[in-house]
């Protein structure tokens, strides 16, 4: 299914929500038609990964760049592919416009509490008392909750949801839903909890169990 | 109804005629004095536009819509042209035919906001890359128009990004458009740079130092290969001169205006002024040198050297030139003072 191997890290979630979004698409039959933009981060490992248009962008400004892409060509199927890093922190401002404007557009978050790509730095997400390369002694803050905060500005039919790279009949479910509320018309912005071996620097086992935890943090669901 | 051949315009109003007739589609923005008028024109007209939350999601936005094939633009200055440099250098590395109308105004930081030339290093080398882009600086109201629709035929059909670099005096000015004085122009259609019938994988970011100096390599061979052909600067009364002054945009109209004043009093005097900053006339500019034994050459510009680094650096090495400068950051500069300045210059 995949267009080349991946070259994300052993064990990384990625894969897993861009192989559900591929799947998707090909269900709907909207793969032609699919343009997926992709922010820098390690959302930009996914440039030849699925046999659909997609183009890398810049750190934080994919939401700006599929806003553009979509306004210019109605009838795409736009995704916005972004790290919580560049979604919550360095694209925040687009992020809360394009949801308060209600961009046709589906916002894809993957969310695994740290910066992956540069070294697993603290997050936006990163848990409270968490330590990262940043946060040596521990991160003092409470994580960020975007999808939450973004249910303060959305219209009227726009969809918002979170969901885990484990829990792949959600993912599949909420990504259909995201992309039928872009076909209708609105914004939509799916969070997927992530998993990141390399930087959490956990076993398999430990892995899926600081995932699950998250799940006590970040609820599932739509909200 | 006919269009009437003479108007009465404003250089905002003149540059919006200009993105029309050049085809544009979309315009993204956020408010900026000097430039607050193309955007509230265009959003008038009947057009596709955003008033973005920033210049960085304009900028963006321009290159996605460029990526899906719409004639797209911004306008901005100052602190705002700093933010677009961020997508302006994604625009350069993919080669998008981005266009920016940028009104220069007085800085460093937020400065002044109406005048100045100190937007041309930014322009020209802003990103972190080599400035392959194509920056146009205009004289008067009908190079106004007629590089803007330039920007947008040059961007679309060699796949650069274009600024038109022009400044807050140009733009407010109102004065009488002719249109029967305009080069007649032919635009040059966009296309989908990400098709609807094949799929494109499209990095801008490259696992291997030799990936990415390939690709840099590349452009510069493009860029060098179009440079003579799009490269634009008039030598006006330069036939036995013994100074050259080199001044651009609308201070190269006032250079023009002091030429043809000193040449009254006998003073061999004349003027080079660059149309396009990028890429620079530089065979015109070397022939200047090579056809008259010139004593001095004056830069004249409201910023402390930024063309005058530029032309120093394209220069040829082997003409051994004496400079001298007017250099007067973020201040107009008048007839008078060059004139003055070469009387002095000659004695």
């Amino acid at each position: 299914m995949a267009e080349n191997l991946a070259k994300f890290c052993a064990g990384c979630g990625y894969p897993i929500t861009l192989m559900m979004l591929n799947k998707t698409l090909e269900k709907l039959d909207l793969q032609k038609r699919a343009v997926l933009g992709l922010d820098i981060g390690c959302a930009l490992l996914a440039w030849n990964f699925l046999p659909i248009n997609t183009f890398q962008t810049h750190h934080g400004r994919v939401a700006p760049t599929m806003m553009g892409f979509k306004r210019a060509r109605n009838n795409s199927i736009c995704f916005a592919l972004v790290g919580d890093g560049g979604a919550y922190a360095i694209g925040l401002q687009s992020l809360i416009h394009a949801a308060k404007r209600d961009e046709p557009i589906t916002v894809i978050v993957a969310n695994n509490t740290v910066y992956g790509m540069t070294g697993g730095q603290t997050a936006p997400t990163t848990l409270c008392g968490q330590v990262t390369p940043t946060s040596p002694k521990g991160n003092i803050e409470e994580p960020f909750h975007g999808p939450e905060m973004l249910k303060g500005v959305i219209k009227d039919g726009a969809f918002l949801a979170r969901t885990a790279v484990n829990e792949p009949k959600q993912l599949q479910e909420f990504l259909q839903k995201a992309i039928e509320t872009q076909q209708a018309g609105h914004f939509s912005l799916v969070e997927v909890l992530s998993f990141c071996p390399t930087n959490w620097k956990t076993n398999g086992v430990d892995t899926i169990n600081k995932l699950n935890g998250l799940k006590d943090i970040f609820e599932l669901g739509i909200l | 109804m006919l269009e009437k051949e003479k108007q009465f315009l404003t250089g905002h109003e003149i540059v919006i005629k200009a993105c029309l007739d050049a085809e544009a589609d979309v315009m993204y923005g956020y408010p900026i004095t000097p430039t607050c008028e193309i955007l509230s024109g265009w959003s008038n007209i009947g057009k596709q536009y955003l008033q973005t939350e920033d210049e960085i999601a304009a900028g963006f936005a321009v290159c996605g819509a460029v990526l899906a094939g719409k004639k797209a633009f911004t306008a901005s200055a100052g602190p705002g042209h700093i933010l677009l440099q961020d997508a302006f250098s994604m625009a350069e590395a993919m080669r998008l035919p981005f266009v920016m109308v940028i009104g220069q105004r007085g800085g460093p930081s937020s400065g002044t906001v109406i005048y100045s030339q100190q937007e041309v290093t930014l322009a020209c080398y802003g990103g972190n890359g080599e400035g392959y882009r194509l920056v146009y600086s205009p004289s008067n109201a009908k190079e106004l128009y007629e590089l803007t629709r330039q920007a947008f035929n040059d961007a679309w059909h060699y796949r650069f990004p274009a600024v038109l670099l022009t400044d807050g005096y140009l733009l407010k000015t109102k004065s009488v458009f002719n249109l029967a004085e305009i080069t007649k122009m032919v635009n040059i259609p966009a296309h989908a740079l990400v098709p609807e019938d094949k799929v494109v994988h499209w990095p801008n970011i490259y696992t291997l130092e030799e990936e990415l100096n390939e690709e840099i390599n590349e452009t510069k061979k493009d860029f060098s290969a179009i440079s003579e052909e799009i490269s634009k600067a008039e030598s006006y009364k330069t036939d036995g001169i013994e100074y050259l002054v080199i001044a651009h945009g609308i201070v190269g109209a006032v250079a023009k205006m002091a030429v043809d004043e000193l040449r009254e009093k006998n003073i061999k005097v004349g003027l080079f002024r660059p149309i396009t900053l990028r890429p620079f006339s530089k065979k015109q500019l070397d022939d200047l040198f090579v056809k008259n034994n010139i004593k001095n050459v004056v830069v004249v510009e409201s910023s402390f050297g930024q063309l005058a680094r530029i032309v120093r650096d394209e220069l040829a090495p082997e003409i051994d030139a004496t400079f001298t400068y007017i250099q007067k950051p973020g201040l107009g500069i008048e007839v008078e003072e060059i004139v003055e300045f070469m009387k002095k210059l000659k004695i």
